[in-house]
């Protein structure tokens, strides 16, 4: 038998360091090789790191949101064999907490043991119970059976409207603790109203923000602290544009994919920044330079289970309507299911934002920091419009955009969106170079 | 006088009203709390206080007896002399000290006092004769605690040399000869108190034991102290009246016969107080004598609550104080349910008798398979040193999972043991947990964790 340690690997380049956002392994657990042992994330990738080797896991270098750096042990594993740490050596726990990197390392956390002890222990541990034989405990109550709690814990289930008959105690003789009370929370368990009234709810729910989560509160906090926001509504009437979409979709070839209001809109912008390229640009406030791009990184906001992603459509000047379309499909499926890559998650120069039928009649899009420009798409809905001697019906949509105001102007910001609309409203415009 | 509206009115200020009042107070509900009398309720002011004060004067007064004449430790006094009419004075001062305490206690958590008896008119109004005439008061939510009041037998009226524990605590001398009527805690705690005062007590009991509430191993050591005593117990016995000469009775055999006696003291147990404030002008669900309550102390009538010895059995001081907290925090909007595991009982006899949970008895009949044993004092150090090797600790558990489901201790001072077995119980104590606790060495309280031991089979010290 011996033990085998794995590294945190070198996940992407300049990557030196990577918060962990989940344990597939548990200590205890035998693991196979290949089998994914943890999930780390970097600045915006998240990395699944597989075991090299057959074996046991014995210790987790950190818990759920710890940062750790590249090449610090991340898990042990027990395995037959000599493994590749000689016995007794001791292993350096945590390089993590030496490394030169900017964010801070926790080091009381490395060099925990495996079993980390739950909270709630303490004093009340019984010093003479060596001599005394274990009591038997675990098996579920019997039917009729009172559940078993100390005060506190039934004034906090009362407290919190949980009925103690569904939690399960792991203490000798079924008693419920503070802890298992935590994990029935934890898991999910309703409160129980008394015969149907309404209850006060007194529970607080801790949740971590670790991963994507952390990101998105990060990114947001800087971009609604930095950017001096200004945000311009107009309606566009896209009866042409959409009669134009359904024609195409109805005739389009075997194999494309079908085209939403997206590409059209990418399309738009493409031509829109060609007359006003401060919108498609970079500002780094610190060096106090805009860096205008040429080519246009059209990002795409995207709702995934674990929270707001902007996959990148590169090069949209360079991709025609069905390319386009393909692209946002593509991005959006992989950063649905967590398979965008770094290059593909980064890079934008401006941003579409659209929340579909969702999207309201008028939203305030925060900018994706550093852009400078941020389209968001409200819903679509057919009014009646006067024409000059009757209502029609029109479909209308509201573009709610938002524009750094430190370095543009809302006159500037004003001819952007009113360029859109007319390319918009106007389709044919869209495709006629020059 | 004007009308009083408030959220919260209580009747009673006993050891369940003024609970309740406080608490109510505490959580900032407008409160007004009505009583008759003193505050403190039975408890302060001719119950559980009182008794324990002359329960005190006896203990003390018989050491000295017991000092006059052949002590073993090597104490010597004169022939001691018992002054009761100082005692009583001496027990009235604690008595006013601790119901002032109460009054104080109720203005501090900013609760308005009325002081007199209350009717109620409907299920949202009360009508109080007070000194100055009738208050009436407006509540949203009516807290009953009436409490309850010693049961009278037709046949021997309360009066005269017939008299209840209430009289027994304000009696110028010791009788020289008294009858007791009923062997329950109440008449057994005073009879033996006056025992050691020097009455000839005479114990009449209609059941064929003492103490029917506990189980017999409970009772023998303080049935043994009663005789060492010289107190005579009849049991299986009727009272019929009293005579020129004292108490008659009908004995287990039918025969006609007179205990001598200058008191007659009826000890029949205590009936709760339903009457006499206005309950036909409400539609309360009854519960045999009872006022019929839920797990919240809600009775049948929206906002109107009832705690304490009005509510049923065990009828102690303690169970209403309990059951008055949760009523004020239920009114204040918190989600509270009854859920206690256990109300201890102790009884002030000598020895004293504890006993929180399940009996033996009870928790067989309960369905659980359990395993039980004792720890006798006899075995105990500090019990040697103390003279007072009588009596045990026994524990009574599951078989199956060790859970502790009663605690019981015959023996001098185990009342104050009552803190330990009932934290044990309400924390859902192990077996294992007590015997792997460390017991201060020596005290009394060591015999709990070697019962929890010796019930495991390990006991260390027999």
């Amino acid at each position: 038998m011996g033990e085998h340690i794995i590294k945190l690997p070198d996940v992407g380049e300049g990557v030196a360091e990577a918060e962990l956002v989940e344990w597939m392994a548990a200590i205890g657990a035998n693991v196979r090789e290949d089998e994914v042992l943890a999930a780390v994330m970097t600045d915006k990738a998240t990395v699944e790191i597989p075991s090299p080797v057959e074996g046991k896991v014995i210790w987790q270098a950190a818990k759920v949101g710890d940062i750790l750096a590249v090449g610090s042990p991340l898990i042990r594993l027990e395995v037959d064999g000599p493994g590749n740490v000689k016995p007794g050596e001791v292993v350096e726990a945590a390089p993590a907490a030496a490394a030169p990197v900017k964010t801070k390392p926790k080091p009381k956390d490395a060099p925990k043991p495996a079993a980390k002890k739950p909270k709630t222990n303490g004093a009340a541990a019984a010093p003479a119970s060596a001599s005394v034989s274990a009591t038997p405990s675990g098996a579920p109550r019997a039917e009729g059976d009172k559940p078993v709690a100390s005060p506190a814990v039934r004034k906090r289930a009362a407290d919190a409207g949980i009925d103690l008959r569904r939690v399960h105690g792991t203490g000798p003789a079924g008693r419920i603790s503070n802890a298992d009370l935590d994990a029935y929370i934890e898991s999910g368990g309703e409160p129980q109203a008394r015969s149907g009234g309404l209850i006060r709810k007194t529970s607080i729910t801790d949740v971590p923000m670790v991963g994507l989560r952390r990101k998105i509160a990060e990114k947001m906090t800087i971009a609604k602290s930095r950017i001096a926001h200004i945000t311009y509504v107009e309606e566009i009437d896209m009866t042409a544009l959409e009669a134009l979409r359904k024609q195409l979709n109805e005739t389009r070839k075997e194999g494309r994919a079908k085209l939403t209001l997206l590409p059209f809109l990418m399309r738009a912008i493409v031509k829109a920044v060609a007359d006003q390229p401060q919108i498609n640009a970079i500002y780094d406030d610190e060096a106090g330079v805009v860096h205008q791009h040429g080519g246009v990184h059209i990002g795409v906001a995207a709702q995934t289970p674990g929270g707001l992603m902007v996959p990148v459509a590169h090069h949209v000047e360079a991709r025609d309507l069905w390319d386009c379309a393909a692209e946002v499909a593509r991005l959006s499926e992989a950063a649905r299911t967590g398979k965008a890559t770094r290059e593909e998650l980064s890079g934008s120069t401006i941003t579409i934002t659209s929340l579909g039928a969702m999207g309201g009649i008028v939203t305030t899009p925060v900018i994706n920091h550093p852009e400078v420009a941020i389209v968001g798409v409200n819903k679509m809905q057919v009014l009646a419009k006067w024409d000059g001697q009757e209502f029609r019906p029109r479909k209308c949509m509201n573009l709610s955009s938002s524009f750094d105001h430190r370095v543009i102007d809302g006159w500037d910001a004003a001819v952007f969106v009113q360029r859109l609309k007319e390319l918009l409203e106007n389709p044919a415009m869209i495709f006629i170079e020059g | 006088m004007p009308i009083i509206d408030c959220k919260v009115l209580v009747i009673g200020a006993g050891p369940g009203g003024y609970v309740a009042a406080i608490r109510a107070g505490q959580l900032g509900l407008d409160t007004v709390i009505v009583e008759a009398c003193a505050h403190g309720g039975t408890c302060l002011n001719v119950g559980c206080i009182p008794s324990k004060a002359i329960i005190h004067v006896a203990d003390e007064f018989e050491k000295a007896t017991h000092f006059a004449s052949d002590s073993p430790i090597g104490v010597k006094v004169s022939k001691p002399e018992i002054d009761l009419k100082k005692s009583v004075v001496w027990k009235d001062a604690i008595v006013k000290r601790l119901t002032g305490g109460v009054s104080g206690l109720l203005k501090k958590s900013k609760v308005r006092t009325i002081a007199g008896w209350a009717t109620f008119v409907d299920g949202r109004t009360v009508e109080v004769k007070t000194d100055d005439g009738v208050q009436t008061i407006r509540a949203e939510n009516i807290i009953i605690a009436t409490g309850s009041a010693p049961v009278e037998l037709p046949f021997l009226p309360f009066g005269g040399n017939v008299i209840s524990s209430t009289e027994a605590l304000d009696l110028k001398a010791p009788p020289k000869a008294l009858a007791i009527v009923g062997a329950g805690y109440i008449g057994l705690e005073l009879g033996i108190a006056f025992a050691k005062l020097g009455s000839k007590v005479t114990v009449v009991e209609a059941l064929d034991r003492i103490l029917p509430l506990y189980d017999k191993a409970l009772t023998r050591p303080v049935a043994k102290k009663m005789k060492a005593l010289g107190i005579d117990v009849v049991l299986g016995a009727k009272a019929k009246g009293a005579g020129k000469a004292g108490l008659q009775i009908e004995t287990a055999d039918g025969k006609a016969a007179s205990v001598k006696a200058d008191k007659i003291l009826v000890t029949v147990g205590r009936a709760p107080l339903t009457e006499g404030w206005g309950r036909d002008n409400l539609v309360l669900d009854m519960d045999g004598r009872f006022i019929k309550i839920d797990e919240q102390c809600r009775t049948s009538m929206s906002g109107i609550y009832a705690i304490g010895d009005v509510t049923g059995e065990p009828m102690l001081a303690h169970r209403a104080m309990a059951q008055g907290e949760m009523v004020a925090e239920i009114i204040a909007g918190e989600n509270r349910v009854w859920d206690k595991v256990a109300i201890a009982a102790v009884c002030f006899t000598d020895p004293e008798i504890v006993s929180a949970g399940l009996l033996p008895d009870e928790a067989s009949a309960a369905g659980y398979e359990i395993i039980t044993q004792s720890f006798p004092f006899a075995a105990n150090g500090r019990a040697m040193t103390m003279e007072s090797e009588d009596g045990f600790v026994r524990i009574v558990a599951r078989k199956d999972n060790h859970l502790v489901l009663g605690i019981q201790a015959v023996g001098g001072g185990v009342s104050e043991l009552a803190a330990a077995f009932g934290l044990a119980l309400e924390m859902g104590a192990a077996l294992e947990d007590i015997a792997g606790t460390i017991h201060a060495h020596p005290t009394q309280g060591e015999a709990f964790q070697e019962a929890a031991l010796r019930t495991l089979g390990q006991a260390l010290h027999i």
